[in-house]
């Protein structure tokens, strides 16, 4: 009898606690509801809504006239993540065939400029491209300058230069991403490499597949859950940057990102137009998301190491 | 094959040429005499004098240090009690909810900056306070809490289910199960999240950009210095992060090293007992 007792409690017991065990998490859940769901509603709500206070669709309508930094930004942040790919894939297959000791010295080489602020990244470019900079500086040391120059002297109205156009263009925007962003490429697809069973390697090539048809038919596939995770951290940060095209761009090139911190911070103040930008934005990312999950199930702690 | 594989390597140096020239440049004009970012006239360590004696720079960094030990250390508190709550959910709730969770960390920084500076602002208005410190904290704990859950929901999957039972009927409570053995058991993953957590608040710029109001960050002032006049104080204070990252990159890594050979050890010493 008492037995039987005893067993109920711990029954009951085992319920309360439980529910107990799931009640620490309540916290957290209304912090996030409070400040991860409402914000994102509120910018929902600023995004069909006018200063007044009604619903309007004019936020929305004023997005055309800004297609071109649309455009732009789409545009700067694919190529930037397609020369992510092509250096990241071969530099992540060289770093898998070595031993797991330098591995492990290359992963941390990789990562350690990420951990340096990426404000001082970008402005350690700055000094690299400027007109007077150390490439300008070394490219006329070399004679480049002069070469074109003698080449040109001939023409009629030609003006020597003294140094190439490097900084505040759309080239130094996509370095910048690139250089930011290439070890979020990197990453992911290394770590998905050096899972692929060595023995499925072998089997291929004892089936008669060569280098180029193993690597076609067994590792890309098997790999691509990490591209795609790296093309999404990539792109993600990418078209919404904002500071690499101020830093690099020199405020020429607007991007979304720009776009989006005028609206909040700066002399444009239209959060209900910014709102708008960045619900749109939001949108291409759950794209973006919902591509890389239809791929790569499971592989976001591949992306955190 | 030989061939191919030198292929690769050449394109790993040049990447790491390429990853690598832009930060050694910085820190080489760190100790340059004059203010030129391009021309070497000379051997200094004024720079570095003047970025101490630099009060907005000072107290930029107290900013940032405090808020990253504070959110660092209140996001690794909330993580951890949420992963387990987390983890006893039926997975019809959990699924969900870490759904959620991992907006932030999914979500481009710009977005979760400018909608928490929405839900500021407008909370503000009605409870009358502005944008600085708390706003600035608040934002950081919610884009750090994420990154700790996600350190320790894999470890406690790794825990063995009768240890919670075992630890009840020997007459553990709730609140001491958890206490007592769920937490030491986790506390590899509750380490590393903290850490994340930490160097996440540090490294941050954009979210603490749109919710700091009129506090500065390190990050904040960087930027603005960037902007503003260009001075070798921000390669001064890039050389002291890159050295501090370095020196606590290889700790870690010795002290994984370590804890690697202790369980290597212990791995023998069981093996040699049977």
């Amino acid at each position: 009898m008492s037995n039987q007792n005893s067993s109920l409690r711990r029954k009951a017991s085992g319920f309360w606690s439980r529910n107990r065990k799931k009640a620490i998490a309540y916290p957290y859940v209304i912090w996030m509801a409070v400040f991860v769901v409402v914000p994102i509603i509120l910018v929902a709500v600023y995004a069909f809504t006018s200063s007044a206070g009604a619903f309007t669709f004019d936020n929305f309508r004023t997005i055309p006239e800004y297609a071109g930094v649309f455009w732009r930004s789409l545009w700067l942040a694919l190529v930037a993540t397609a020369i992510c790919l092509l250096i990241g894939y071969p530099v992540a297959l060289a770093i898998s065939r070595m031993t797991t000791r330098s591995q492990r010295i290359m992963m941390l080489l990789i990562m350690l400029p990420m951990w340096i602020n990426f404000l001082l990244r970008t402005y350690a470019w700055m000094s690299l491209l400027e007109n007077t900079g150390l490439i300008n500086r070394a490219l006329g040391a070399i004679g480049v300058f002069d070469l074109i120059n003698n080449l040109n002297s001939g023409r009629a109205g030609y003006v020597p230069i003294d140094h190439f156009q490097l900084i505040n263009t759309n080239g130094a925007v996509i370095l910048g991403m690139v250089y930011n962003y290439l070890p979020f490429m990197i990453l992911p697809i290394h770590s998905v490499i050096i899972k692929i069973d060595p023995f499925v390697i072998e089997a291929a090539q004892d089936l008669g597949a060569d280098h180029g048809k193993v690597f076609r038919k067994v590792i890309f596939p098997l790999s691509l859950s990490g591209v795609i995770s790296g093309i999404t951290m990539v792109f993600v940060p990418s078209v919404s940057t904002f500071v690499i095209s101020k830093l690099l761009g020199g405020g020429t090139t607007l991007l979304l990102g720009d776009l989006i911190e005028m609206q909040f911070l700066g002399a444009a103040y239209n959060p209900h137009l910014g709102s708008a930008i960045s619900l749109i934005m939001m949108l291409i990312v759950v794209i973006c998301m919902s591509i890389m999950n239809r791929f790569g199930e499971g592989e976001e702690q591949a992306v955190l190491i | 094959m030989r061939r191919r594989y030198a292929g690769g390597k050449f394109l790993t140096t040049l990447t790491f040429i390429f990853l690598y020239l832009p930060i050694l440049v910085l820190i080489i004009f760190s100790f340059n005499s004059t203010k030129s970012r391009t021309i070497w006239s000379g051997f200094t360590f004024d720079w570095y004098k003047e970025l101490f004696s630099d009060g907005a720079i000072m107290s930029s960094l107290e900013v940032t240090l405090l808020v990253s030990v504070l959110a660092a250390v209140i996001a690794t508190v909330i993580g951890t009690f949420a992963a387990i709550g987390f983890y006893n959910m039926k997975r019809q709730w959990r699924a969900p909810l870490l759904t959620v969770n991992n907006i932030p960390m999914v979500n481009a920084d710009i977005i979760t900056g400018v909608s928490l500076s929405l839900l500021f602002v407008s909370a503000g208005a009605i409870l009358r306070f502005e944008l600085g410190f708390g706003t600035l904290l608040i934002a950081h704990i919610s884009f750090n809490v994420p990154y700790v859950i996600l350190s320790v929901m894999p470890k406690l999957y790794q825990l063995d289910r009768n240890l919670f039972e075992a630890a009840q009927d020997l007459g553990c409570t709730w609140f001491k199960t958890i206490y007592k053995v769920i937490i030491p058991e986790v506390m590899p993953g509750i380490i590393n999240g903290m850490l994340i957590a930490f160097t996440m608040s540090v490294d941050d710029f954009v979210i603490s950009y749109f919710t700091a109001g009129n506090v500065q960050t390190l990050s904040m002032t960087i930027y603005a210095m960037t902007r503003r006049r260009i001075s070798p104080k921000i390669n001064a204070i890039s050389t002291l992060l890159f050295a501090v990252v370095l020196i606590l990159l290889i700790i870690v890594n010795v002290r994984e090293a370590r804890q690697m050979k202790a369980v290597e050890k212990k791995d023998k010493i069981l093996k040699g007992a049977d």
